[in-house]
């Protein structure tokens, strides 16, 4: 069936996972559900100790058992330690059929793929899987069907109890005896704990994991103790060292500084630059220069911003230290600078949900003006891929992609042209992550195109004359002139996982890559 | 032309392609290793084919370990292994062979 | 015949190794006057044959939009230059750079092969420019000879590195060391009537003793700079192009030597500046500057 999106949803998915196709950005918006409740075991008796010698007892307290389903947070990105942790513990035990819900996997979990391929493993959900799990998943070795969701989307499947969590493993830098977890004040900090905001609240069994116990009480708490059962000390819950990925340094890449003079450009000339518009930007090196571009630009016609959000970064935080923006309002620290800000009194964190979740009454994103982003693929009809690669392979991660662009008013992406060989603006994107009807503007080096669903950004920028206006279709004419038109990737027949809209619905899915043969 | 010897051309740096050719009985054989297979594998062995059907090569083995080269970057590598195979630098027919 | 790009703007001339595939596919795109695409110091001895099929093939299919498209060959003492001439005309490259240029008969000799290879290619007799880089005593001394060695050639450049090294000077940072050379091209070069554009500056982390560099080589009435890095070409264009000031004063002094030339007075004053006929070619040059720039919004 082809959903809203023009992309193919094969019937027997809608049947396996008893899903809809994706119909619209707002298809759901109004209805009324139930939220499911976790099962919760009752601590009563005050000599009842919650502390745990080992991940292997906590394991065995929680009632580990095959088939069951994981939660963990990305806090620590590349740095995470958790994950394995467990997962090296449950294999021993000879635990089968797992599901990892992971708010996102990374290369740090490479060493996860001998159980993927042995089936201790058979299930994952994750807003995106890089490295060596997401080739054995785009190569057939995952038993089950791998789940892509954003990060708003993992707080709606748990709530709506699509999602059963099981046991959720939090990584907390700090932790009391009785389970109250922070994501400062230890020796391996992370700033906040937001993805693990919805586990606390509906995982049946909850395991606080730490390298820092702390005295009671450990307040105010990220996750509050009465969410958890079971408290472990471990040596090290993560390496906040690697948590930065992107540059160190502003860039000196004149490509990229060209991008974030445009993107700046069509930022303070849309309709919603004014005293209290808000802001959400990524860590792309263009990202982060346009922001501190907009700043400059901020001080000189004294405009602040009412609140800045993400996903934040050392850029955003300055705008907070210099007194720019009102407040900010953190979901996850992208580098150390973010971690260290999050002790500022106007700095805020906000879970996952109250940031992105599409089924609650209203979150952040829905009062978003700017979000920039970044993408592999932007096609003729604005739709974005984020997740799979150029080589077929996924690769990538939803994050918040699709949440900010249906929420914000203003959704610009910044891309160059080509990536290597590859156009990034192209005919049709290898696979649909956030759809067209919410993209509106494209930011490349070699000029910005404004989605025409948007006359009113279009009528806006008329008169703005230090911008290359091109029609996307001439972007993408542009690609191809330099780089010859592409053929399409060649994959399999059986769909390996599917690209999960953040209602529900399947926005796209993703099939078993295959060899490149020569038809000759 | 012959491909009278081994030779290389190009580099393994991002895109750009390194070309080797050798001294094949009959026939051309092509081979080509990319980073962006799936999308331009089919046309990296269609150009490398009419680079050589412009030289005049009739027969020959062709290696190509390419890392997102253009068209123009892959006719220069194979004409440059393909001359080179023959040692001949000067003199080139600029617009007729290579073109 | 005066080729029509002989006068272009050429505030920046970028560097490029032609060698490197990565580079030259898109370098219009960061809006520099001319590139020069190279195939002399960049190019390492045993891939001299590997740059000029890269350098033909880039220049007949890479869409460079409108910007110079220049080939520095290797030297005269090489073996190498001559093939590279042939590729570079059949290729279509807009001029050829001549490196270590001593004499007027050095450019004599390049001019010859170069009409030849035009004559072999079916490319137009002239449509070939030349520049002259400077890089010894001699060459600095000869500037004037070299400049009226051909009409192909519309300008001179100073390859400063090899030249101190002639001069037997240390490189100071100052300039001081420079200061003779870049007096002596830029009288030859206007008393020719062509261009004359300034060494390259190496270290990219001193972005203000760059700026301070071209501020003086742009009051020393130098046209260009030779530039290795985009980064360096956003302060040369902003440094190269008339302020709205400028413009302004240009405009009117253009303005007031029309009237006042009509009413027979010769000297008069405008914004308190002295004004003769000898200024009006310099302020149209200001405004030709500015159009070329792409900053002018007047209607002169």
């Amino acid at each position: 069936m082809i959903n809203k999106a023009g992309r193919d949803i094969p019937e027997e998915i809608l049947q396996v996972t008893g899903k809809e196709i994706f119909q619209g950005i707002y298809y759901k918006d109004g209805i009324e559900f139930q939220k499911q409740g976790p099962v919760t075991k009752v601590v009563m008796n005050h000599d009842t100790s919650k502390m745990v010698d080992s991940i292997h007892e906590a394991l065995v307290k929680c009632g580990a058992h095959d088939g069951m389903t994981l939660g963990f947070h990305h806090h620590f990105r590349e740095g995470d330690l958790i994950v394995n942790m467990v997962m090296h513990e449950v294999h021993k035990m000879g635990i089968r059929d797992v599901t990892i819900c992971a708010s996102s996997l990374g290369k740090a979990h490479d060493e996860l793929l001998p159980y993927i391929e042995d089936g201790t493993i058979t299930g994952i959900e994750s807003s995106g899987v890089r490295g060596k799990i997401g080739e054995a998943i785009s190569r057939g070795k995952l038993k089950g069907l791998a789940i892509m969701r954003s990060h708003g989307g993992r707080v709606r499947a748990i709530q709506t109890g699509e999602t059963v969590i099981d046991i959720s493993f939090i990584g907390a830098p700090t932790c009391d005896d009785y389970g109250n977890c922070r994501g400062i004040g230890g020796k391996s900090d992370c700033g906040v704990l937001s993805y693990s905001f919805v586990d606390g609240n509906h995982a049946n069994k909850v395991v606080a994991v730490t390298d820092c116990l702390v005295p009671f009480p450990n307040y105010p708490a990220h996750i509050a103790m009465t969410k958890v059962d079971y408290v472990c000390v471990v040596d090290a819950i993560g390496n906040p060292e690697k948590i930065a990925t992107g540059a160190a340094k502003p860039t000196t890449d004149v490509r990229k500084l060209l991008m974030a003079d445009y993107c700046t450009k069509v930022v303070v000339n849309a309709p919603y630059f004014k005293e209290g518009f808000s802001y959400q930007t990524g860590v792309g090196g263009a990202s982060i220069a346009s922001t501190v571009l907009l700043m400059r630009i901020m001080e000189e016609r004294g405009i602040r911003m009412g609140f800045g959000v993400g996903g934040l970064t050392k850029a955003m935080c300055d705008l907070l230290d210099k007194g720019l923006v009102n407040c900010l309002l953190d979901t996850q620290d992208f580098d150390l600078d973010a971690v260290r800000s999050v002790k500022n009194p106007r700095h805020f964190r906000i879970s996952a949900g109250a940031y992105a979740n599409p089924f609650n009454k209203g979150a952040f994103v829905n009062k978003l003006d700017y979000v920039i982003l970044a993408a592999l693929e932007v096609d003729v009809k604005f739709n974005c891929n984020v997740v799979v690669g150029s080589d077929g392979i996924i690769t990538g991660a939803q994050g918040g992609h699709p949440d900010t662009a249906a929420g914000a008013k203003c959704t610009i992406v910044i891309t160059p042209l080509l990536q290597g060989r590859i156009p990034a603006i192209c005919t049709d994107v290898t696979t649909v992550t956030t759809p067209g009807e919410c993209v509106d503007v494209v930011v490349t080096d070699y000029g910005v195109a404004i989605n025409p669903l948007r006359q009113d950004l279009i009528e806006a920028m008329k008169d703005v004359d230090d911008i290359p206006f091109r029609t996307i279709e001439e972007l993408r004419d542009r690609a191809y002139q330099i780089t010859g038109e592409p053929e399409r990737v060649q994959f399999g027949d059986r769909v390996v996982g599917i690209i999960e809209s953040r209602d529900g619905t399947i926005m796209d899915v993703v099939r078993e890559i295959k060899d490149f043969t020569l038809e000759e | 032309m012959k491909i009278c010897k081994s030779a290389v051309a190009g580099s393994l740096e991002s895109s750009d392609a390194m070309v080797t050719v050798e001294p094949l009985e009959e026939g051309i054989e092509v081979a080509v290793d990319s980073v962006v297979m799936h999308q331009f594998g089919k046309r990296i062995h269609q150009v490398v084919r009419e680079t050589l059907h412009n030289l005049e090569v009739e027969s020959g083995k062709v290696s190509i370990v390419d890392k997102g080269a253009l068209d123009c970057t892959l006719k220069a590598r194979v004409e440059c292994a393909v001359y080179r195979s023959n040692d001949v630098t000067g003199n080139l027919p600029w617009g007729g062979a290579i073109r | 015949m005066i080729h029509p790009d002989k006068k272009r703007l050429r505030r920046s001339m970028m560097f490029l190794n032609a060698q490197k595939p990565g580079l030259i596919k898109d370098p219009y795109i960061y809006g520099a006057d001319s590139i020069i695409l190279d195939l002399e110091d960049a190019v390492a001895e045993n891939q001299k044959d590997a740059a000029r099929y890269s350098l033909y093939h880039a220049l007949k299919e890479i869409d460079y939009q409108g910007t110079e498209r220049v080939v520095r060959i290797n030297g005269l003492d090489t073996p190498y230059w001559k093939e590279d001439i042939r590729a570079c005309v059949a290729g279509g490259a807009d001029s050829i750079r001549i490196a270590k240029t001593e004499s007027a008969q050095d450019v004599h000799i390049v001019e010859e092969h170069v009409l030849a290879a035009e004559r072999e290619f079916g490319r137009a007799e002239g449509s070939t420019l030349l520049m002259a880089a400077l890089e010894s005593c001699r060459g600095v001394l000869s500037a004037l000879e070299i400049c009226e060695s051909s009409g192909r050639l519309f300008g001179i450049a100073l390859s400063g590195g090899d030249y101190s090294k002639d001069l037997q000077a240390a490189i100071t940072g100052t300039g001081v060391e420079l200061a003779g050379a870049r007096q002596h091209m830029m009288i030859a070069a206007r008393a020719a009537r062509v261009q004359c554009f300034d060494t390259v500056f190496t270290d990219l982390d001193d972005m203000e003793g760059f700026e301070k560099e071209v501020e003086m080589i742009r009051k020393m009435g130098f046209d260009g700079k030779s530039i290795v890095n985009p980064r360096q070409i956003a302060i040369v264009h902003k440094i190269f192009t008339p302020t709205p000031k400028e413009i302004v004063f240009s405009e009117k002094v253009v303005r007031e030597i029309d009237e006042k030339k009509a009413q027979g007075i010769g000297v008069f004053t405008v914004d308190g500046k002295m004004i003769d006929i000898a200024f009006y070619a310099g302020a149209r040059r200001v405004l030709e500057l500015a159009k070329a720039s792409g900053v002018y919004k007047g209607d002169m």
